[in-house]
Order: structure tokens, then sequence, then C-alpha cells
């Protein structure tokens, strides 16, 4: 055994051959913990942003609250929401990693939303109001679209920041690709294959989805090409 | 056409009105310039037309409408408005940017496009700026898409703060110069806001001159206004060089141009030596029919005919239509001390200094 191990290539290629359907269930797991988390933070996001465009008092206190839940490390969250929500079933384990996911994008997500509306430039604003927009329709046609590189940063970062915290809900039995990690660790021989299909495939899928990200910006903003965003 | 009736804005914790009891009419047609020093509530009297500002007490009419019972979205798509940071929306292509408030007022498709195309020849832009976006352009290339979009609709009434303002002296003079051109045909009753009365001078029809508070010191021609300064404000306001104002606003044809020492090529050395002797002067200009060929000096004739002579030009040629002061400026700086009238090579006359001094004295 001793002589087997010694000589173990560091990558087992077998391994990996094994276990194709588990890697893909645990990227779509990966995926959807990701997908859910940055679907339900945005909305929350958005609300919040409305809230603090329409009453700018009330921003310092949004971005001081999100401020601090993006300072709680992750299982400090799991630790204070656990006892709440539970994490008996799979159900009440799901939303305990999800509202660690989630608020850790608010602070990112409203703080560029807010200020991508706020850096529309004043003589844009009064132009719309000086051609006859109303301001519902003044925010929809003129101040959102301005927002967009600023807000598509935002949904950027929060993106690849919660794809690498989405490993650590491996802890609660979740985790996605963070299962591979979490379990390659566990075992009485650390076993470095597991380990590094699950950070190589987290890395790839953060890498991959930026790029999209950007792509999608790049579409949507055709008029901001060549001015450096 | 927009008539304010003792109008006073008083904004939230000023201690002053900022427009206090201002009362003005402007007829349609007109191009009134508010002009006053910064601070002055000029900005805050135009944005008041279109409801951009609502006042405290007062009342505004534009056409006939008391602005406060119109929704300000449909008040404001009838009247243009430019402003000096132009605001044209980035993420809309210039011909977007000019069917903006077509669009709002639901016109057809085919109708915004052929107006869009109409308007950017008519601001003096290529056709094939259409499809590019604002941050592709120069600052004057903006300003001129900046009031294609304002004249879009066709609104009788054109709201202007500061829109030349932005852009380098010698884009600001040429914009101002199409926009006069553009403002003659079209007949647009504009208001005008700028802190530069020489701006004032050279494109209102009228202008109202604003003191702190919108106090109107002055309400006048230009002409009216530089001979005429109502008070000690309004004099300061204009500051000197009046009588060079005055002369930039008037064309050589409104003052007296004489023939001056001119003889045909064909007159006789005796015939020259007479019209030197009576203007007083020792060069003759030579003309050919009505064509000016240019001046000799009387010690060159010695005795010569007139048509062997080489003449020599005259520096500076001006056109009928151009202003008196250039007149001055092309005296003071000709060797023959006379500015030249010329119109597609016909010869009109000649201006001495004492006909300029005259034109600002009389």
């Amino acid at each position: 055994m001793i002589l087997a191990q010694d000589t173990a290539p560091l990558f087992d290629w077998d391994w990996v051959g094994r276990n194709l359907d588990a890697i893909w269930e645990r990227t779509v797991e990966h995926l959807a913990l990701t997908g859910v988390a940055l679907t339900v933070g945005i909305m929350i996001a958005v609300v919040l942003s409305v809230v603090a465009l329409r009453r700018p008092r009330t921003y310092p206190t949004i971005t001081a609250a999100t401020g601090l839940l993006y300072t709680i490390p992750a299982l400090a969250v799991f630790a204070l929401v656990a006892p709440f929500v539970g994490i008996g079933t799979a159900t009440q384990r799901f939303i305990t990693a999800e509202i660690a996911l989630v608020s850790y994008t608010l602070l990112i997500l409203i703080r560029n939303i807010v200020t991508g509306i706020n850096e529309v430039p004043a003589g844009v604003r009064e132009a719309a109001m000086g051609m006859g927009y109303r301001d519902g329709e003044r925010v929809r046609q003129i101040e959102l679209p301005l927002a967009v590189p600023a807000v598509m940063a935002g949904i950027r970062i929060a993106t690849v920041t919660v794809i690498g915290l989405v490993t650590v809900t491996a802890l609660l039995g979740l985790g996605g690709l963070g299962f591979f990690i979490l379990d390659g660790l566990r075992r009485s021989i650390i076993f470095p294959t597991e380990i590094i299909v699950g950070v190589a495939l987290s890395v790839l899928l953060a890498a991959l989805i930026d790029l999209s990200l950007l792509g999608i910006g790049r579409v949507l903003t055709p008029w901001a090409r060549g001015r450096g965003t | 056409m927009i008539r304010l009736d003792n109008v006073t804005k008083m904004f939230a914790g000023g201690t002053h009105p900022a427009v206090d009891g201002l009362s003005l009419a402007v007829g349609r047609g007109e191009f009134v310039v508010l002009v006053g020093p910064s601070g002055c509530g000029k900005t805050t009297t135009l944005k008041m037309i279109n409801r951009l500002i609502e006042p405290t007490s007062g009342r505004i009419e534009v056409d006939g409408r008391d602005v406060m019972t119109v929704p300000p979205h449909e008040l404001r798509r009838s009247i243009g408005y430019v402003i000096q940071q132009v605001g044209l929306f980035p993420h809309r292509t210039i011909g977007q940017n000019v069917a903006t408030v077509p669009r709002l007022l639901g016109w057809e498709e085919t109708r915004i496009s052929d107006r869009v195309r109409e308007l950017i020849e008519l601001v003096g832009l290529e056709g094939s700026m259409l499809g590019r976006y604002p941050a592709e352009l120069s600052g004057g290339q903006q300003q001129r898409v900046g009031v294609a979009r304002a004249l879009a609709a066709d609104p009788p009434v054109l709201l202007m703060d500061e829109p030349f303002g932005a852009v380098d002296p010698i884009v600001r003079a040429r914009l101002q110069d199409e926009f006069l051109e553009l403002q003659s045909r079209l007949e647009k009753t504009v208001v005008f806001v700028t802190h530069d009365i020489d701006e004032a001078i050279l494109l209102g029809s009228r202008i109202a001159i604003l003191n702190v508070g919108a106090v109107l010191e002055q309400h006048d021609t230009p002409e009216g206004i530089l001979a005429k300064p109502a008070n000690g404000f309004v004099e300061s306001f204009i500051g000197g060089e009046r009588g060079l104002k005055r002369l930039a606003l008037r064309a050589i044809n409104q003052a007296g141009v004489s023939r001056g020492p001119v003889v045909d090529v064909t007159a006789t050395t005796e015939e020259a030596a007479k019209v030197m002797g009576e203007h007083g002067v020792s060069w003759v200009g030579l003309l050919s029919g009505e064509r000016l060929l240019g001046w000799v000096d009387g010690s060159e004739i010695e005795g010569r005919p007139l048509a062997e002579l080489t003449p020599h030009e005259f520096l500076v040629s001006l056109r009928s239509d151009s202003s008196l002061r250039a007149a001055l400026d092309a005296v003071v700086t000709s060797h023959a001390r006379v500015a030249v009238v010329v119109d597609d090579g016909i010869y009109r006359g000649m201006l001495d200094l004492e006909a300029i001094a005259e034109e600002i004295t009389e």
C-alpha cells in the first residue's frame, strides 16, 4: 500500500473517468446555487437601490448594513442562520446556504446600481426632462441603459465572488464542486485528484461565466465601446 | 408669444428670491437674449418657461397658455431646449437623438426618418453621421446635433441656455454665425441665456439685461442699449468699447460710402491730378469700368498714360454687408487709410476714418 501510494500519480485520470456523472451533477449544482443567489441578490439589490435613489438619506444606512453582511465570514453566517432556518432537511440546508451567498452579493450590486444611476451626467438628465420625458420613461429609457456598464460590472464581481463562495457550502452537504475539495481533504489520506478537479472546475466556471457576462455587457452597450469601460 | 407676469422664484432655504417679480414679454419670432452676471437668475428664468423650475408666484404664458395648466411633459415637447452641456443621450445614435421628441410624440417612422435627414443637413452635418454615437463627435458637432434635436418637432419656441459656452472660441464664432443664419430662415421665438454681452449683442434682436434677482435693468435692441445705457449697471456691464460694439452691429451699406479718389484708366493724367487734389491725397484708385484695378501713387505717374502703369492692389477689400467694425479695421491697417468696398468684383466705393466716426457720433 505505502509503495503504491508513493508511486501514485498526482492526478488520477481514471478517477475522473469513473466519476464523470458525479462531476457533471456537482457542476450543475454549483451553477444552480450561484444562479439562485444572484437572481435573489439582484432582486433585493434593485429594491434597496430604488429606496436609496428615491431617498438618498437611506443610502449610508443601506451600504453600512450590507457592508456588515459582506464582512461576516461565510462560516459564521451558516452558524448564525442555521439555528433559525435549521439544517435538518435538504431544503433547510439550501436556504441556509443561499442566505449566506445572497448576503455577499448585496453590497457590490447596490453600490454599482446606485453609482451607475447617479453617474448619469446631469446634462443628459436635464436634456431628457427638457425634451419631455415623463419621470418613469426617463429612468427606463435613458438612465437605466446608461447605468448598464456599472451594473454589469457589479454583476460580474458578484458572480465571481459567489462561484468561489459556493464551495464553502460543502460544509452544509451542498457545495457543488466544493464537495470534491472537501471530500478530497476528508479522506484518511488526502486525495489530490479530487481537490484539483474541484478547484480547477470552479475556477474555470468563474472564468467562463465572467467572460460571457463581459460579452453580454458589450453587446448591450455598443455605445460604450472604446470609452475604456 | 411668451409672457412673464410678475414672476417670482424663491428656492427652499434661500434668503432672497432668485427671481423677484420679473415681467417680460417676448413677441413671436423675436430673439431675446437674457444676459447678466452669474447668479442673476437668468437660467432660473429660462427654466421656468418650460417648467424645469416652477415659479413661486406670478404667471407665465407660452402661446397664450398658462404653463401651469399644461402637463410638464406636454409643454416641454412643444418647446425646443438646448443646453451648454448638450446632453446628447450617449447610448443612442445621432439619428436616434435627433428623433427624440418626434418619437415621444408618436410620429410615424417614415416621417421621423425624413425629418431627421432634413435636420442633420440643416445644421450642416453629413447624413453619414446619423449612425454614430455622440462620443464619436467633436464638441462643435455635438452642439449642432443638440440644436437639430431641439428643432426636431418644429417647436415655435426655442429655449437656449449658454448653448455655445463649452466650445472653443473659433468653433463658437462659427456656430453663432450658422445659428443666426438658421434663425433668419426659421424665425423661431428664441429665449437665449448668456453671460457674454458680446454674444448677446451679436445674436439678439432684443436684449434683456438682468441684475441679481433677475431685476430687469434694460430691455431694448442691441443698438438701443449701446447707444443709451439705462443706468450705471448697464453701462458697466456692457463694458468699454461701446462705439466699437455699435460699429459691429451696422453694415457698411447702412452708412455713407463715398466714391473716393478714383478715376478710370482711360482718364488723362490731369484728371487724375485733379481728383487727388480734391481729396487731398497723393494716390488715386484706377477703375476699368466698374472693376477696381488698384491704386497708383502720384509720383509714379510722371505724365505717362494711366493705362501703362502697374497699379498696386488694395490689401484689404470688404463687401458692402461687412460690418463697420471690419471697415474700421481695414482703415487702420491699410496703407491708404481707407476701406475699399467691392461686391463680386464691382466697385462700390470707399470709407475713410471720418465717415466711420460719424456713424458712432450721429
